[in-house]
């Protein structure tokens, strides 16, 4: 493969040249050098904790002492614990409600946005908005529209038309799809934007061949576009499911002064880790609780992908 | 030659070193961010350094939220203040995490320490040893609205149990909708009440809450928990005195004039002062029955680090030593409105006079800290006792049951 003896067979020039590699070499090796740094970043920065963490929850490690290993203890004392089993349903309820929601209020404003001509880039640029705003600042916003009267803009409108007043995060029924509902909508932008571009991108052609064919919208609907848009859809459903297992931010701002919620209703997964891990200081546990996120999250995915994959 | 000339450098260098690291000795101060405090702090280097020219104290700052997290690292690359501020609560963690050393006996005396300071210093003592002295402390009172007592007719602050429920009624005011204008009292466990539960009410009902190590809940002990948890339920259902969750927090209820009165702490009174709609005053928590009087104090100590050792470590003595004397004491009560630690420093004439001051210092003596282990999760089973009234109608006998538990559980956690 590679030949450096080239050089080697001219032994009395003066200075030695570089040895002379040849050009699939070469290119190999530019590649391997871009490609070091984030291999290496990946490796360090990503895969070391990742597996280190699977160490960690074997062990008590606060911080501050040396982590002693402890077998499973971080695990059983996990599974008795009917606060994360509480967790556990919240972060399933976030999922199982957000996921499909999010995904058909997407697919039916996309597929009707397409549509419009009538100011399409600015009604486009709309939906996308919330999506690129922090998510700390819109989750406030939120929590002052949701706070009881004379604060709230909700209750407060209830309030003038004479209806009673909601409790939204003060429930422990309302707080959770309080919190969804904002996620939702934040999340709806990006959404609507992969679904037109998967609209797009499916031939005319067929529509005009369906339409020849005296096929009515819903049918169309059913047999071509749904069914053409499948990658768009399985990459949604992967992505969106994902973002709602990991749900914090919204949880985090609206909740601060009760953090989780009333009682712990609306705390997810990842909250309760941030909780013990920098809360408490209590990393052997927290590591335990990450590694049943991220198996939730491969099981989830590697799911999702099974059952959307591509008979055909 | 040339390597002669580089030796000559090098030794010229080395010389330069070695004489700035003997005349001048550079110490770190660490605390977090909070601008009257980082002012304050400031001032007191700057005394301390023209009274010490040899030393250089560095102040070194983080937020808040990361500032624990920051001296572990720190203390973990062995790279750690020398001097830092810590809240007394994280004392024991950090003593066994060795962050921080006992203080040196022959210069802080236990004895003088304990005749000299409040007795909540204590908090800071462990087998006989301090590990650290606070500039200043904080305490609870009742803040109240002068211009919503003078509109409702009442005379002054209550100063018993029975006056603060009688009063809150007359002040809360509702809409047509029955929702709250204003609230008599705010309700807000995730702010202070749960201080004022814990320490006051519990004990001005007859209980105690923890026994004297804190090692053990005793709050549900005798029915002293479950009637301090009735009482405070009972502003809300009973007496329809204020509401939990109100305008988010009862402080921000409290500054946009919509309460008549908060428990709040000394902390609070730099944001209070800006309030410009109405006048306000501080009294101190309502007395029960029997005139038994109780309160929640607390303090961010300073201690030495536990990398300190050598000249850096005299030089970091002779700086606890002047931030914990009662000229520092009385620059940080006029640039932060916290009082200071030191009887004598704390108790003048002026001080004890003056009616915002006044009342927090008052109950100082008779004040109590509780020694958390984890205060934000001690903190969740006091919000969740209480919301397991207020949403699920649980007694508050059971609820009391099952936050001690709860709770007992986590100190267990802490200390095995």
């Amino acid at each position: 493969m590679v030949h450096p003896t080239e050089s080697d067979t001219i032994p009395t020039h003066p200075v030695q040249p570089a040895p002379r590699l040849s050009m699939r070499t070469r290119s190999a090796i530019w590649v391997w050098s871009f490609l070091a740094i984030p291999v290496l970043f990946y490796c360090v920065i990503r895969f070391y904790p990742t597996f280190n963490a699977f160490w960690l929850s074997l062990t008590d490690w606060d911080l501050m002492s040396d982590a002693e290993f402890i077998g499973f203890e971080n695990y059983r004392r996990m599974f008795a614990d009917p606060g994360f089993w509480q967790t556990f349903r919240n972060t399933f309820a976030y999922l199982i409600y957000g996921t499909p929601i999010s995904l058909l209020i997407a697919f039916v404003v996309a597929y009707y946005l397409d549509r419009v001509r009538f100011a399409h880039n600015f009604l486009r640029a709309l939906y996308f908005m919330p999506y690129i705003t922090t998510a700390a600042a819109m989750a406030w916003v939120w929590r002052w529209f949701y706070q009881p009267p004379p604060t709230g803009l909700i209750n407060s409108a209830l309030g003038e038309l004479g209806f009673g007043q909601i409790e939204f995060l003060g429930s422990t029924t309302n707080a959770l799809p309080a919190i969804m509902v904002t996620a939702i909508w934040a999340g709806l932008g990006f959404q609507i934007i992969i679904f037109m571009a998967g609209l797009r991108a499916i031939p005319d052609t067929y529509y005009e061949a369906a339409r020849i064919d005296g096929l009515g919208e819903w049918t169309i609907l059913r047999k071509i576009t749904l069914p053409l848009l499948k990658p768009t859809t399985v990459f949604l459903v992967v992505f969106i499911s994902i973002a709602f297992l990991r749900i914090f931010d919204q949880v985090y701002n609206m909740t601060t002064n009760d953090p989780g919620g009333p009682l712990g209703s609306t705390k997810p997964l990842v909250l309760m880790i941030y909780q013990t891990a920098f809360s408490s200081y209590d990393m052997g546990y927290a590591a335990a609780q990450t590694v049943v996120l991220f198996t939730i999250l491969l099981v989830v995915s590697l799911l999702q992908l099974w059952i959307l994959r591509d008979r055909a | 030659m040339q390597k002669r000339i580089l030796m000559a450098g090098i030794s010229a260098a080395a010389c330069i070193t070695a004489a700035t690291s003997a005349s001048a000795v550079e110490i770190e101060y660490w605390q977090y961010i909070y601008d009257t405090r980082v002012e304050a702090m400031d001032q007191l280097i700057e005394n301390f350094e023209e009274a010490n020219p040899d030393i250089t104290v560095k102040q070194v700052t983080f937020p808040y939220a990361d500032y624990q997290t920051r001296i572990v690292a720190a203390n973990m690359a062995r790279k750690g203040p020398d001097v830092m501020q810590l809240f007394y609560g994280w004392a024991d963690k950090f003593i066994e995490g060795n962050l921080i050393q006992p203080l040196p006996e022959d210069t802080f005396p236990a004895a003088q320490i304990e005749e000299e300071f409040f007795p909540i210093v204590s908090a800071m003592k462990r087998d006989g040893e301090y590990y650290g002295l606070p500039t200043a402390v904080r305490s609870l009172a009742l803040f109240w609205n002068k211009d919503l007592f003078e509109e409702a007719g009442i005379d002054g602050p209550p100063e018993t149990l029975d006056e603060l429920v009688e009063y809150g009624k007359e002040l809360a005011v509702k809409n047509d909708a029955g929702n709250f204008e204003t609230v008599g009292l705010t309700l807000d466990m995730a702010g202070q009440d749960h201080q004022w539960w814990r320490e006051v009410l519990v004990r001005q009902m007859g209980g105690v809450p923890y026994n004297d190590d804190y090692s053990q809940v005793t709050y549900d002990d005798d029915a002293a928990g479950a009637e301090a948890l009735e009482f405070y339920t009972n502003l809300q259902t009973e007496h329809g005195i204020g509401a939990a969750g109100f305008m988010d927090e009862g402080q921000a209820a409290f500054r946009a004039g919509r309460a008549a009165m908060t428990i709040d702490g000394t902390f609070r009174l730099g944001s209070f002062n800006s309030i410009e709609d109405f006048e306000w005053g501080v009294a101190e928590l309502p007395a029960n029955e029997e005139g038994v009087q109780s309160n929640y104090a607390s303090y961010f100590a300073n201690a030495i680090g536990s990398s300190a050792e050598g000249e850096e470590l005299e030089a970091s003595i002779k700086f606890l030593e002047y931030i914990s004397s009662d000229e520092a004491m009385q620059i940080w009560l006029e640039v932060v409105g916290e009082l200071p630690a030191r009887r004598d420093a704390a108790m003048t004439d002026a001080n004890m006079n003056d009616p915002i001051y006044g009342p927090f210092l008052a109950a100082l003596p008779y004040a109590h800290t509780t020694l958390f282990v984890d205060e934000a999760a001690q903190r969740q089973t006091a919000i969740d006792m209480a919301n397991r009234v207020f949403l699920q109608g649980q007694s508050p006998a059971d609820s009391v049951a099952e936050a001690a538990e709860q709770e007992q559980a986590i100190i267990d956690d802490a200390r095995d």
